[in-house]
């Protein structure tokens, strides 16, 4: 059970590994704070759907599965929206367009097809709840890299002091490719790192 | 008879109606709460946004009235006195649609300043059309003649304003919208 949990933190991680979602990945993580609200509501709406279709597993009739599982993801999507704007209104300013177009982030329909419309509503809850806070932490991650160098400041705190020149490239979304091609990079150096020591041990 | 019956729910086509039918309705249903819930909410979010604009342009205003024309409103002191007139502005910019509220006197011949609701234009450059270094420009600017944007030198003229070093297209596109608004704003309250 544990295993579903963390499978979408490392090993299985949507940006790193999976490299899926990248329209909100690059566009959202100017700051932290964006990057964080983005993860959460992207967290909310997998965990919910995949709970749902888990359930209505089935009785889907395999030929409109995808359909199906599209209208059940756009109504949290949707719902996640009209949370946003009712109760944050300017973090909602601030992600635009990328809160309804979670509807197409790939990671959602990716989980339901392929675990929870096969696998029990635990199952499913944890591998969806790993997967929403492994994209989350990614997000946060990038963010707050591209804030610092950005602006100076992670999640609005300054860090660095008056004097620093703000390197405004990594705001565009050139910084988005530069600071996620690092990543990926330095994730797979450390991943590697740990897959050799645990051949040792085993 | 009996057999028939089953053969139409066992029928794959009716099943796929019927499910795609239930997770309609059941979404549309839960769809409706949410609205329900959120929409007052909402409103009252977006109006508090331009109020609190209104009020930036107008530090004096005690009560905002609706104007006959759409987005235009009357900014009032407490005395009853007429301060001048906000109004929306949207027009695209260099990504996307840019978002103002701005304000004129009462016989519209200056502008009170100007203030950015929405915009996407890029971080750093063109978004500081939103920072009080080119805002302020706006502030007290005749509209004697068409708003006008100069580069890299001091505005000469009391209707010209500097544009943003990088950014000028961010900063023709808040004055081509904001002339084409105020014209109109010009020709509805004369009539």
């Amino acid at each position: 059970m544990i295993k579903d949990l963390i499978r979408g933190l490392w090993r299985e991680n949507p940006i790193f590994v999976q490299v899926l979602g990248m329209c909100p990945t690059l566009a959202v993580t100017t700051k932290a704070l964006f990057g964080f609200s983005m993860g959460i509501a992207t967290l909310f709406v997998v965990v919910s759907s995949s709970v749902v279709i888990s359930i209505i597993r089935k009785l889907v009739p395999e030929q409109v599965r995808i359909p199906m599982f599209t209208v059940i993801i756009a109504t949290f999507v949707t719902a996640a929206d009209y949370f946003l704007k009712a109760n944050f209104f300017s973090i909602s300013k601030a992600l635009g367009p990328y809160v309804p177009l979670i509807v197409v982030n790939c990671i959602i329909l990716g989980r339901a097809e392929a675990f929870a419309s096969k696998n029990s509503v635990g199952r499913s809850f944890l591998d969806a709840l790993g997967m929403g806070l492994g994209f989350t932490c990614a997000l946060i991650v990038l963010g707050s890299i591209r804030e610092l160098f950005g602006f100076g400041t992670i999640f609005g705190f300054q860090i660095l002091g008056d004097g620093f020149e703000k390197w405004i490239i990594m705001i565009l979304p050139a910084g988005a490719f530069i600071t996620l091609g690092i990543l990926v990079g330095v994730f797979n150096i450390i991943d590697k790192k740990m897959r050799a020591r645990e051949r040792v041990q085993g | 008879m009996k057999n028939k019956l089953t053969d139409i729910f066992a029928n794959s086509v009716v099943r796929m109606i019927v499910a795609l039918a239930i997770v309609g309705t059941v979404s549309g249903a839960a769809l409706v709460l949410v609205y329900n819930y959120s929409m007052p909410k909402i409103k009252v979010n977006m109006k508090a946004d331009t109020e609190r604009a209104i009020k930036d342009i107008f530090p004096q205003t005690d009560k905002i009235q609706n104007t006959k024309e759409e987005g235009v409103f009357k900014a009032v002191d407490s005395s009853g006195k007429l301060l001048g007139y906000a109004f929306l502005a949207e027009g695209n910019g260099y990504q996307g649609t840019i978002k103002m509220i701005a304000g004129v006197d009462g016989s519209i011949t200056t502008m009170n300043g100007m203030e950015v609701l929405e915009s996407q234009e890029t971080p750093g450059l063109g978004a500081e059309i939103a920072d009080d270094k080119f805002r302020k420009q706006f502030n007290g600017l005749s509209l004697s003649h068409e708003i006008e944007y100069v580069k890299n030198e001091k505005p000469q003229q009391p209707y010209e304003i500097e544009a943003i070093t990088g950014a000028t297209i961010s900063s023709r596109s808040v004055v081509h919208i904001l002339n084409k608004r105020i014209g109109e704003i010009r020709k509805a309250l004369k009539g």
